[in-house]
């Protein structure tokens, strides 16, 4: 990847609550897990890690916990450094992959722990165990044990637990991927209303694009140690800033070309194919430089009555026709690509075309990135 | 809807006979199939162990030798009262000495001896001295007896030595367990021994004294090298695991007497301490051929078997136990207590069980390092069975040891719950 950091350190936030500075991360004294991570979160954001297993995620928010020391580098908690702090005193709250209910004890008794652990009294301790049961609508099952809940059941009280002592920052590790698809988003929701209601800081990690985009203010998308993009969702979807973000969020388009020539925010590409385009340079910089161009499936037209009367097109055969409900989906052989996907919306006018259908197809310029090889 | 389930009565398969019973016919196979796999060790097991603890728990009660060797005795002191302190009438003498000649042309006589002496001694000298003598007398010819016999040995003349015949005559006897818990059968009744053959009560009780010891210790050096074996890396962790089973793959003989080598006064233990100075020359330790030599030896043997049902407890307690509970601000020492310990204790109850109920039954090792006072029941057991040969005796003393195990197994049951018990 070529711009390391540069983003990064754009991103500073004066007095932020959760700060990175410059942190690395070896296990082995060969690799490092974490290059360079620079981060900067301000009170009450919800920030999602994302990225596929191995990107340095998880050992990022372990790092934040304390379970993990960072090789280089500083972390800051409130503007104080928290490297020497050891985990059970930095009070962040925690929500793990499977939970960690403690078999051996009530849900209430899970709740009260950290209660019990700060030495609170007896009545205070059952009022706010109460008031978080009542939180997650858990509140008649805390006689219960941990094995006697379902998932998502047990899920809602880790959540509890992780909130019942009012940390200001909480840390969820991948905290539904054990979950069903319906669960799932219904967790999404309410773990996002919780953290705006509560106005606690949130770290959220996970490998579900969905995930991160409908519950996130803003996404760190982590490739190979590093933090590739860190945006709100919609710029993420959007305005992808290398390919790899291009590729990893949402469906994806890509040819491979040159740059032909470059005249302030437009460029001109000569795919490998010899057809040229129309794109917007986000990371290439000379004329010469090879490109990968990124073009979002549901931003390609093939309406011509849609398109700049002076704008490329490009010819394409359709492959195959995908009816999926609410939108028709159409693989086509575009430039040499046999896998290059156009959505359309099933719309009362929408065309279905055939596989074997010749037609000319385009999109606006600004649609079109033009990111590194 | 079937029509077989519209009609009120029983459920019916297709071809018209009862769903139950096609259900189990076409079970029948399966079933027949897996015994058949597990016949051979079922046999085994069997032949092997189950005939033979049967046939030593019978051993326990069974007492017919008196009454094969001499029914028509037995049969005559039905109506002589052993408590009258007078001699039976000729009647006995008469069908003892019919008795006796039998007993002595096949030899049987010596060995009702030795049965009797079990019970009081100079019985085996009794009969034997008898032996000699009474072969030549002829039952129909030579009577009366009793007067001869009582010239032929003065025992005869007694009451008491009838009354012990008697006692001891029924063919089920409860005899070797009184004996097992140092009383007797006498004629009048369950008596107490003599004090100075009380020893077989405070052997049980040194036993189980013992193995609780040799328990806790266990406990206490097994925890943190499990703790270890189950959080080290992997790597480093087996390396532990095979020095933890290296005993295993040493013979138990060579393990205990190199402990010999160990504790002995020359041993050492007692020559690096005086060599440093720390225990003088004529003051060295006693820890061999004592309780210590037995515990300490013991402990050593049986720790890879707290060991391993520990380790693999801890094992699948996930480290993310440990850490929720830092991250909710518990100490590691709160984190431990009251989070890691409650899970692995069904490792330590599996440990305690096995090293328990292993300890109460060991033999070779307070055989070899536990001299008189670090001597466990068995070693009482193995004596009894081949140097005494009171194998009823042996086999009573076994029987309240496989009692006092299962009890203290309910015990365990009842306040640990045995399904806290986890090998893995």
């Amino acid at each position: 990847m070529t711009q390391q950091g540069v983003l990064l350190t754009d991103t500073h936030i004066e007095d932020a609550f959760v700060e990175f500075q410059r942190v690395q991360k070896s296990y082995d004294g060969e690799n490092l897990v974490v290059k360079d991570l620079n981060l900067a979160m301000p009170k009450g954001e919800f920030l999602t890690m994302l990225g596929p297993s191995g990107s340095g995620k998880t050992t990022c928010l372990m790092m934040l916990a304390g379970f993990e020391t960072a090789t280089h580098g500083e972390i800051l908690l409130d503007g104080k450094p928290i490297n020497n702090i050891p985990p059970h005193k930095r009070g962040i709250g925690m929500v793990f992959q499977n939970y960690a209910l403690f078999p051996h004890m009530t849900v209430a008794e899970n709740l009260a722990f950290p209660l019990e652990v700060r030495k609170l009294d007896k009545s205070t301790r059952e009022a706010k165990v109460k008031r978080a049961l009542d939180m997650v609508q858990m509140g008649a099952f805390g006689n219960r044990r941990p094995a006697q809940l379902s998932g998502g059941q047990q899920q809602r009280i880790a959540l509890a637990r992780a909130l019942v002592f009012e940390p200001e920052l909480v840390l969820m590790d991948e905290p539904l991927g054990a979950l069903d698809k319906q669960l799932r988003e219904h967790m999404q929701f309410e773990i996002t209303r919780l953290a705006h209601e509560l106005g606690i800081t949130t770290v959220y990690v996970t490998h579900d694009q969905t995930e991160a985009l409908t519950m996130s203010d803003r996404v760190a998308v982590f490739d190979d140690g590093r933090i590739q993009q860190l945006a709100p969702p919609d710029q993420l979807y959007e305005e992808p800033e290398n390919s790899f973000v291009a590729q990893f969020i949402g469906e994806n388009n890509t040819m491979e070309g040159v740059v032909k020539s470059i005249d302030g925010d437009t460029c001109l590409v000569q795919l490998d194919d010899g057809s040229e385009i129309d794109a917007v340079p986000i990371n290439v910089h000379n004329p010469g430089d090879r490109t990968k161009v990124s073009i979002r499936p549901e931003r390609v037209e093939f309406n011509k009555d849609r398109l700049h009367a002076d704008a490329h097109t490009l010819k394409a055969t359709v492959k195959e026709f995908i009816y999926m409900g609410d939108v028709f989906r159409f693989r086509m052989s575009v430039a040499g690509n046999d896998e290059f996907i156009v959505k359309t919306r099933n719309a009362p006018d929408a065309v279905r075309l055939q596989p074997g259908q010749e037609i000319d197809i385009g999109w606006l310029a600004k649609d079109c990135r033009a990111l590194d090889a | 809807m079937t029509d077989a389930s519209q009609n009120a009565g029983p459920m019916l398969a297709a071809d018209g006979t009862p769903l139950k019973q096609s259900l189990a016919r076409s079970l029948r196979r399966q079933k027949l199939r897996a015994l058949m796999l597990v016949a051979p060790l079922l046999l085994f097991v069997m032949f092997s162990f189950i005939v033979p603890i049967a046939s030593m728990l019978f051993r326990s009660v069974e007492n017919s030798m008196v009454s094969d060797t001499l029914p028509l005795t037995v049969e005559a002191l039905q109506s002589w009262d052993s408590q009258s302190g007078e001699l039976p009438d000729e009647a006995v003498y008469d069908a003892f000495v019919r008795d006796m000649v039998v007993a002595i042309d096949n030899k049987e006589h010596t060995r009702l001896g030795s049965r009797l002496n079990y019970e009081e001694t100079g019985m085996s000298s009794l009969f034997r001295k008898s032996g000699r003598k009474l072969k030549k007398l002829d039952p129909e010819t030579d009577g009366p007896f009793k007067e001869q016999l009582i010239e032929i040995h003065e025992g005869w003349g007694k009451p008491n030595t009838w009354a012990v015949i008697k006692t001891h005559s029924p063919a089920v006897t409860n005899g070797y367990f009184l004996n097992a818990v140092d009383m007797r059968r006498t004629p009048e009744g369950a008596q107490s021994q003599p004090e100075d053959k009380q020893i077989l009560i405070k052997l049980f009780g040194r036993t189980l004294f013992m193995s609780l010891v040799i328990t806790g210790a266990c406990i206490l050096l097994a925890y943190p090298v499990s703790y270890l074996l189950a959080t080290l890396p992997m790597r480093v962790s087996n390396l532990l695991m095979i020095l933890v089973l290296l005993p295993f793959w040493t013979s138990l003989l060579v393990r205990t007497s190199a402990w010999k080598v160990m504790l002995q006064q020359q041993g050492v233990i007692n020559e690096t301490l005086v060599w440093l100075g720390l225990v003088a020359d004529d003051a060295r330790l006693v820890i061999i051929n004592n309780q210590i030599g037995t515990i300490t030896a013991m402990t050593h043997i049986l720790l890879p078997f707290m060991i391993l049902p520990m380790y693999s407890v801890m094992q699948t307690i996930p480290p993310t136990y440990t850490r929720a509970a830092k991250s909710m601000g518990a100490t590691n020492w709160t984190t431990f207590w009251r989070i890691y310990f409650p899970q692995s204790i069904p490792g330590i109850g599996a440990g305690s069980i096995l090293v328990f109920i292993l300890s109460i039954g060991y033999y070779i090792t307070p055989e070899i390092v536990g001299g008189t006072k670090g001597v466990f029941i068995s070693n009482r057991i193995a004596y009894h069975i081949s140097s005494s040969l009171n194998w009823g005796l042996a086999a009573a003393l076994g029987t309240i040891l496989l009692g006092v195990v299962m009890l203290l197994y309910w015990v365990y049951d009842k306040i640990v719950g045995i399904d806290n018990v986890k090998l893995g």
